[in-house]
């Protein structure tokens, strides 16, 4: 493979067209190789005939139709794997860009990744304690699931990634290892900054990977981001057996480079503009958590999405909350009223928890107090809608009991700070703690037994000063 | 030698050629990657891949088979888990590992397994098409039946293996059709897209029974019929359908994960080996068939999934089961058509979907029925299919489409899910068209009255949902008190009856007659409060009797097995009632 192109036919935003190629195979990376010397990579995207069609990762600045020339590897997109990787700083495609030169690689691996076979997949069980109530309590994190968090511009999604790193407990049977794979897809310096500052203050530093992507980097470099970081994952997940947390933010940014990538493609856009596949694309990324039959490592993926005006119901959240196994949803009212984490409780779920919690796990009675602490929340927005109509003076006794467990439940258990671990137990007590608030023939979803042994009233009284 | 002239994603074009027929089954490039002909022009051939093209070449070859993309059957397909285009994923792990690579040859079925073969023909006979000629125990609760294909149209027995060990591609049985030798093994092939002959159609009368309140007294499904569970990401389908694969009274479940999570599939995979079905003590895989595209498996594949499943339920309803198809989730279907169709550059209809979306979906519903085999024996085929509408909107295409294809709809609602109700299945927006045809079956086999008693709890529903209007305005206080007694019913049948506990041990699975007397025990209740209203008891202290929270918890309080209880909670709730209206 070592026959070289002079010279391009066609330049149309980031694609490129070459003619009368031969041997050339789909997917197949390229290096396009600048008069001034610098080189760029690209990847065959389509081929008809004697015509491939490239997509080039730096974007195509700089290139004309007869300064470049071309040479084809003949391979995918492969990224080179080493467990030296960790503690190290690389760009978006892969490339180390901390000054440590480059890694000694143990293997190269296909960045695209292979699809899991469901056989040999195990069902994920083991709870990851977050220290933090709303997500240990209500949208539990299990160990091998993807769990994403929907936030909005200006929210502090970064704060709450940052400490459910620290804060997770993620290695502590069977003395494994733990390690963070960080991607950053369209990200202002200052967020990638941020999160790399805190894992130094964290002491993981070492134990972190990252693979940067700014906002003023090349846009189709975006694409590459994930599946490397990914690909990294699995490599020290499966290989050296090691319990990956990946964090990938923001997948909204992600989304977008797609979308750019399609339409100069000139595919028929679905919703919005996105291109058709997003949810085939989304699932090829988010797909590649959990864990293996046989290996001791599992991969756990917290991807950050910014939903576009707060919308739930935009593509991108829309296609990931199909695929991923429940959703961390933040809300800008409970932001705006000085609650940290805003954790929106209502839309939240964690798909997975209902097997990986209780007896043996966490504590018998959780998965009670979970269910009656929605189901409770969920009538304080009733009671909430009718205070707004009504005026808060002219609501029923019962309905104003409601409204004070509301503000308790914000104020308690979903507030804490950011260096605030509570453990399980501490979690599920204070939930037991606001339920004592509300009457006992309120509480439909717990057990006789389990209103006897931890309700509370008068404790509950004496915390919240009623 | 046709040789591939282009590759874009899962689409590739062979040149000027005139070898292929549309829909036939071909071999692209080295690795004999698996694809289907979509369209055939002059200048074109189109193919679509199942597999992942990545590192195809121009100018590979592509094989023609001549034959449309099939389906193997014969025993060894129960209990097993397929990929989309039905191969067994267990051999593709023992062959490529945890990964799954492209290119990897596997039979469907098991060819070395050796089963106890019954021979049910003699020498002489007249073989029609779609008739038994050999029966073996596939799992502990199904026998498989060996049927003469409907592509013979009938012949003369001429051969007959005596009863013993067979394997599925050993002649057993040998037809003389018209002077034509025609050879039978344990197994045959039929075309995914065509859906398999039958005798005649029956009028779908006998309900699913699943054990869910919800769906067996509010909005029943048929068997044989066709239901739709359309509902936003976190609102319950995947969960829903699980309980029904779990619970309800069909022989064979066939769960086909299409462009679902694969831990999902994992889940199901051990969870239906560790459950034991309460009639046969047998465990849940024994009935099961499960195909699954993950979400991250080649598109193409997904689109087939749908279809294969289909294919494999209709070949054990000919041998007169009864088989409930999961399909999870038709959204994902369509929109492997709709990616399929984008990279055709086809002209979009609504959304970027084709403008055959719907043709397809009817295609699809239309293969469920209860029928009257080819052989005379009675089966049937029920389609519960999931639907994902994007950004949870009911009017989107998928969801529309579908609404018109099938007479069973269960809305799911995000409100009830946030608030953890569940089943979430909205009683306002879901209906049943299945409900008449169903209301002899119920009043013969439950009770006289069932039907009349479900309208009651409907309506108080309806009733329910007019006021909540007025409460959500005003709040509770404001109505009269017999209103009040109304919300307060209606809270008894949202929370004590519809909602309904998948993880409790009675409540998963709620037999008919105990939903039946749970609901004469709330409108009884209703009428006892009217009446005491009437006689101006005061509110509280009706509420103070506790039978309104007594009978929410009937379902956990009374169990299955004990029926007879509910006589003394009516006695005692008749007898506490006569003392409140004696006391004004």
């Amino acid at each position: 493979m070592s026959m070289k192109y002079i010279g391009l036919s066609e330049i149309n935003g980031p694609l490129v067209v070459l003619d009368k190629v031969s041997g050339v195979s789909f997917d197949e990376i390229a290096k396009i190789r600048l008069d001034d010397g610098s080189e760029r990579l690209a990847r065959v995207v389509e081929l008809a005939g004697d015509k491939a069609v490239l997509q080039v990762f730096e974007g195509t600045k700089g290139l004309s139709l007869k300064n470049t020339q071309t040479q084809f590897r003949g391979r995918p997109m492969e990224l080179a794997l080493s467990t030296e990787m960790l503690g190290r700083v690389f760009s978006g495609s892969g490339k180390p860009i901390d000054g440590l030169g480059d890694i000694f690689p143990q293997k190269y691996a296909d960045i695209n990744g292979k699809p899991l076979n469901p056989v040999h997949r195990t069902y994920p069980r083991n709870y990851i304690n977050t220290g933090i109530s709303s997500i240990d309590a209500l949208v539990t994190l299990i160990r091998g699931q993807k769990l994403p968090i929907f936030s909005g511009s200006g929210l502090s999604h970064n704060k709450l990634a940052v400490q459910i790193v620290r804060q997770a407990k993620i290695a502590k049977d069977n003395g494994q290892e733990f390690a963070v794979v960080f991607g950053a897809m369209g990200v202002q310096n200052d967020v990638a900054e941020f999160f790399r500052r805190s894992f130094e203050e964290t002491g993981v530093l070492q134990k972190v990977v990252m693979f940067l992507n700014l906002s003023n980097d090349p846009i189709i470099e975006r694409i590459l981001t994930p599946r490397c970081a990914l690909t990294a994952a699995e490599y020290l997940a499966f290989e050296h057996n090691m319990h990956i947390l990946v964090i990938l933010t923001d997948m909204t940014s992600y989304a977008e480079a797609l979308r750019e990538f399609s339409s100069s493609k000139g595919e028929i856009p679905g919703r919005k503009g996105y291109p058709g596949y997003l949810y085939s694309d989304l699932a090829s990324l988010y797909e590649r958590a959990g864990i293996i039959e046989g290996s001791q490592g599992s991969v756990t993926q917290i991807p950050i999405l910014t939903m576009p005006n707060d919308d739930i119901t935009h593509p991108v959240p829309d296609l990931t909350g199909y695929i991923t196994e429940g959703q961390i949803v933040l809300d800008r009212g409970l932001d705006q009223m000085g609650v940290y984490p805003p954790v929106s409780v209502l839309p939240s779920l964690s798909r997975l928890m209902k097997d990986g919690i209780g007896e043996g796990f966490t504590r018998k009675d959780h998965s009670a107090v979970s269910n009656q602490l929605f189901a409770s929340y969920a009538k304080v927005q009733d009671a909430r809608a009718l205070a707004s109509v009504i005026g808060e003076e002219e609501l029923s006794a019962q309905d104003k009991t409601y409204i004070r467990f509301g503000k308790l439940f914000e104020e308690n258990f979903l507030t804490q700070s950011f260096s605030e671990d509570r453990t399980i137990d501490e979690t599920l007590d204070l939930g037991w703690l606001l339920l004592s608030t509300l009457p006992k023939s309120e509480l439909d979803r717990v057990s006789k037994g389990d209103i006897e042994l931890y309700y509370d009233d008068k404790k509950a009284a004496l915390r919240f000063d009623l | 030698m046709n040789k591939i002239y282009s590759i874009n994603g899962p689409v590739v074009k062979v040149r000027d050629t005139k070898d292929f027929q549309m829909l036939e089954m071909v071999y692209v490039g080295n690795r004999r990657l698996i694809g289907e002909v979509i369209g055939v022009t002059s200048e074109y051939t189109t193919i679509q891949v199942y597999e992942g093209t990545s590192g195809l070449n121009v100018g590979e070859p592509v094989e023609t088979t001549g034959a449309p993309m099939s389906a193997t059957l014969g025993p060894g397909i129960i209990s097993n888990m397929f990929d989309g285009i039905e191969r067994p994923l267990k051999v593709l792990g023992e062959k490529t590992g945890a990964f799954i690579e492209d290119g990897t040859e596997v039979t469907a079925i098991d060819t070395q397994k050796e089963y106890d073969v019954t021979l049910t023909v003699k020498v002489g006979d007249v073989l029609h098409a779609g008739e038994v000629y050999a029966t073996c125990p596939e799992t502990a609760l199904i026998e498989h039946r060996c049927m003469l294909s409907p592509f013979v149209k009938q012949g003369i027995v001429t051969y007959v293996a005596g009863n013993g060990k067979y394997k599925v591609n050993d002649v057993v049985v040998k037809l003389d059709c018209d002077g034509e030798e025609t050879e039978l093994t344990l197994c045959q092939t039929w075309p995914i897209r065509t859906a398999r002959p039958i005798a005649k159609r029956l009028p779908p009368d006998r309900p699913l029974i699943t054990g869910q309140r919800i769906i067996d007294t509010i909005v029943p499904v048929a068997k044989g019929g066709a239901a739709a569970i359309p509902g936003g990401f976190g609102t319950g389908k995947t969960m829903t359908q699980h309980q029904l694969a779990k619970w309800c009274d069909a022989d064979i479940i066939v769960y086909i994960g299409c462009g679902e999570r694969g831990n999902e599939m994992t889940q199901v995979l051990k969870e239906f080996s560790e459950l034991i079905d309460p009639k046969t003590n047998r465990p849940l895989t024994d009935r099961t068939v499960l195909i699954a595209n993950t979400s991250n498996m080649p598109v193409a594949a997904r689109e087939a999934s749908i279809y294969t499943g289909i294919t494999l339920a209709e070949y054990y309803r000919d041998m007169g089961y009864h088989i409930a198809i999961m399909a999870d989730s038709t959204s994902r279907w369509a929109e492997a058509l709709r990616e399929i169709s984008g990279r055709l550059e086809e002209m979009p209809a609504e959304e970027g979907f084709p403008a055959y979306l719907p043709s397809r979906l009817s295609e699809f519903y239309e293969r469920a029925g209860y029928v009257n085999t080819l052989s005379g024996k009675e089966g049937s085929v029920t389609i519960i299919g999931a639907v994902s509408p994007q950004g949870s909107d009911f009017s989107e295409p998928v969801t529309q489409n579908t609404k018109r294809f099938v007479r069973t709809f269960w809305a799911l609602d995000k409100s009830l899910a946030y608030a953890r109700h569940y089943p979430a299945i909205n009683w306002t927006m879901s209906y049943s068209e299945y409900s008449d045809d169903l209301s002899d079956y119920y009043n013969r086999n439950v009770a006289p009255d069932f039907m009349q008693l479900r309208q009651q709890i409907s309506s108080l529903l309806h009733e329910e949902a007019n006021l909540m209007e007025i409460v959500k305005l005003m709040g509770a206080d404001v109505l009269p008190d017999d209103q009040k007694i109304l919300i307060e019913t209606a809270r008894v049948v949202r929370v004590g009856f519809l909602q309904q506990n998948a993880y409790h041990a009675d409540d998963t699975y709620v037999p008919l007659k105990k939903q039946y007397l749970m609901m004469k025990a709330i409108l009884l209740l209703h009428s006892k409060a009217k009446e005491a209203i009437a006689r101006k008891v005061p509110m509280s202290s009706i509420i103070g009797t506790g039978w309104f929270e007594k009978l929410i918890k009937v379902k956990y309080d009374i169990p299955n097995n004990k029926p007879q209880m509910f006589d003394e909670y009516e006695a005692q709730m008749t007898s506490d009632f006569a003392a409140l209206v004696s006391a004004v």
